[in-house]
């Protein structure tokens, strides 16, 4: 048994390597329950096979993975689907669990694409495939949601809508986030700690801490540190664990 | 009731079809036609064995068929070929070698013509038995694997991640595919059973807008081929494998038109 009771999944000192060449190493991290962990980093950093590492998709790794948890819901980043299979969004959102229809339907509206409930999955465009991808993962109301790039191809107002929708995920379901993402706005405005990969951890904190790390600067560049420091500013208040606002 | 070969032929045929029905499905889906295949030529080494050892047939050809598959499996990990390449060494070498045990069996006749391209006047009421309660049981193990198996059709990633253990799935599939094979190839032969696990299937596919769907039509368009195809052979004297494979066509040329109708329709 973990110490810590809220921890859902735990990479110690975790890679994974291909014939020898090293995807990502050195990872350390856990999500909580009710936490949202971010990985961010460039392309090529090591931000899906982590996640990857976390969801036991990659198997023969280096050190460890401890998960805490089976109720896992995944949006992945690349997802090919054959399209000989016949398969409506409603099937989709049983894939793999036995759903009741109004949880179906629930988690659709949620994501906005409730209509589409009887489309044939081919006939999506993108940012909807991501939204049923999304409404999939969240339906089964999981206690690990591990969200690759989960707002891909989705319009600007669809974007902010989702990334709310997540953060009250988070908060109504208790559940821990792993997320990947290249927004640093929302990256920095809704996530309790950052992981910066760039095939290994180059700096993990709280955005602020993250921010200010130089490593961070180099591989963001001065202008994404910045982002980071007006959002700092906005913040003139904190959120007590009672749920009190209290001025800064 | 069943002293009439044709009542025989006709029972062990509607059985095969339930069962390649939902089977062939995932063929298509799985992409696994040459997989099949590969096992059903691999049967003839498991009849001729069956013959030099005086043992059951469609348990010889089980045996062997789950061996390839097991091999394949193992040959993927090892070498660097590709699938396919893989499946026709497979294919034909297990083909050549079982023809090769058939050249030293000289002291049996051999229904060679039968065996390749099926013969109802051989089923008997053991068959029979071995196609339905094994028929029976390849269901029963499919519905319980349907979920692991359909997700990691779908993806892969997405059954590991959530648990649904796709790898066990997969190789109870295969089994399943060897399974299949063994007990119906006295019906179609081994030349023409992957026709009856795909052409009723693709049929199906033309006409279905959800997998359960596609399934159940799979298995009804297998049903009315062997029935078809029976009726047919009988009328026509003509082999009972390749009259059931050529309904499934007429059958899947006339599912065209539906393709057709559809294309019209979103214009």
């Amino acid at each position: 048994m973990s110490i810590n009771q809220n921890i859902l999944v735990k990479l110690k000192n975790a890679g994974f390597r291909i014939n020898n060449k090293s995807l990502v190493k050195g990872v350390s991290l856990q999500v909580e329950k009710g936490k949202i962990v971010t990985l961010i980093g460039p392309n090529g950093s090591g931000k899906s096979t982590t996640a990857k590492i976390a969801l036991g998709i990659h198997k023969k790794i280096d050190g460890e993975v401890e998960k805490y948890t089976n109720k896992i819901g995944y949006v992945p980043q690349k997802i090919s689907i054959d399209w000989t299979l016949p398969l409506r969004v409603n099937d989709f959102m049983v894939l793999t669990e036995s759903l009741k229809n109004e949880i179906i339907d629930e988690a659709l509206s949620l994501t906005g694409v409730i209509h589409l409930k009887d489309k044939n999955l081919g006939d999506l465009s993108g940012g909807e495939f991501q939204r049923v991808l999304l409404a999939r993962a969240i339906s089964k109301k999981p206690e690990l949601l591990v969200l690759d790039e989960p707002v891909q191809g989705v319009d600007f107002t669809g974007e902010i809508a989702l990334y709310e929708l997540i953060k009250k995920i988070s908060d109504e379901l208790n559940c821990g986030i792993l997320l990947i993402s290249h927004d640093l706005h929302t990256v920095m405005s809704a996530t309790d700690h950052v992981v910066c990969l760039n095939g290994h951890v180059c700096c993990s904190g709280s955005p602020i801490d993250v921010a200010k790390n130089n490593e961070y600067k180099a591989l963001f560049g001065e202008q994404a540190s910045q982002i980071l420091t007006r959002y700092e500013h906005r913040h003139d208040h904190i959120h007590t664990d009672e749920g009190e606002i209290k001025k800064n | 009731m069943f002293d009439d070969f044709f009542i025989r032929a006709l029972v062990a045929g509607i059985g095969v079809a339930f069962v390649t029905g939902p089977l062939g499905c995932f063929v298509i889906w799985r992409r696994l036609s040459y997989f099949g295949d590969t096992l059903a030529h691999s049967a003839l080494l498991g009849v001729t064995l069956a013959f030099t050892m005086e043992f059951n047939i469609a348990l010889s050809v089980f045996l062997i068929s789950s061996l390839i598959a097991l091999s394949l499996i193992q040959l993927q990990k090892r070498t660097n070929l590709p699938g396919d390449a893989l499946l026709g060494l497979l294919a034909h070498s297990s083909l050549a070698v079982g023809l090769v045990v058939i050249g030293f069996l000289t002291f049996i006749r051999f229904d060679i013509m039968g065996l390749l391209f099926g013969d109802i006047l051989a089923v008997t009421v053991d068959d029979l038995l071995i196609i339905w309660i094994g028929g029976a049981l390849i269901l029963l193990i499919l519905k319980l694997i349907w979920k692991p198996l359909f997700a990691s059709t779908v993806n892969y990633e997405l059954a590991e991640a959530e648990g649904l253990n796709p790898d066990r799935a997969k190789a109870i599939f295969t089994i399943l595919m060897a399974a299949i094979i063994a007990i119906s190839i006295k019906m179609v032969g081994l030349l023409l059973i992957t026709g009856m696990l795909i052409i009723p299937a693709a049929m199906a596919r033309n006409i279905s807008t959800s997998p359960q769907k596609m399934v159940i039509y799979s298995i009804i368009g297998g049903l009315l081929s062997v029935i078809l195809g029976l009726f047919s052979s009988l009328e026509f004297n003509t082999s009972s494998g390749p009259s059931i494979i050529a309904a499934a066509l007429l059958l899947f040329i006339i599912s065209l038109l539906n393709i057709k109708q559809s294309i019209k329709l979103k214009n």
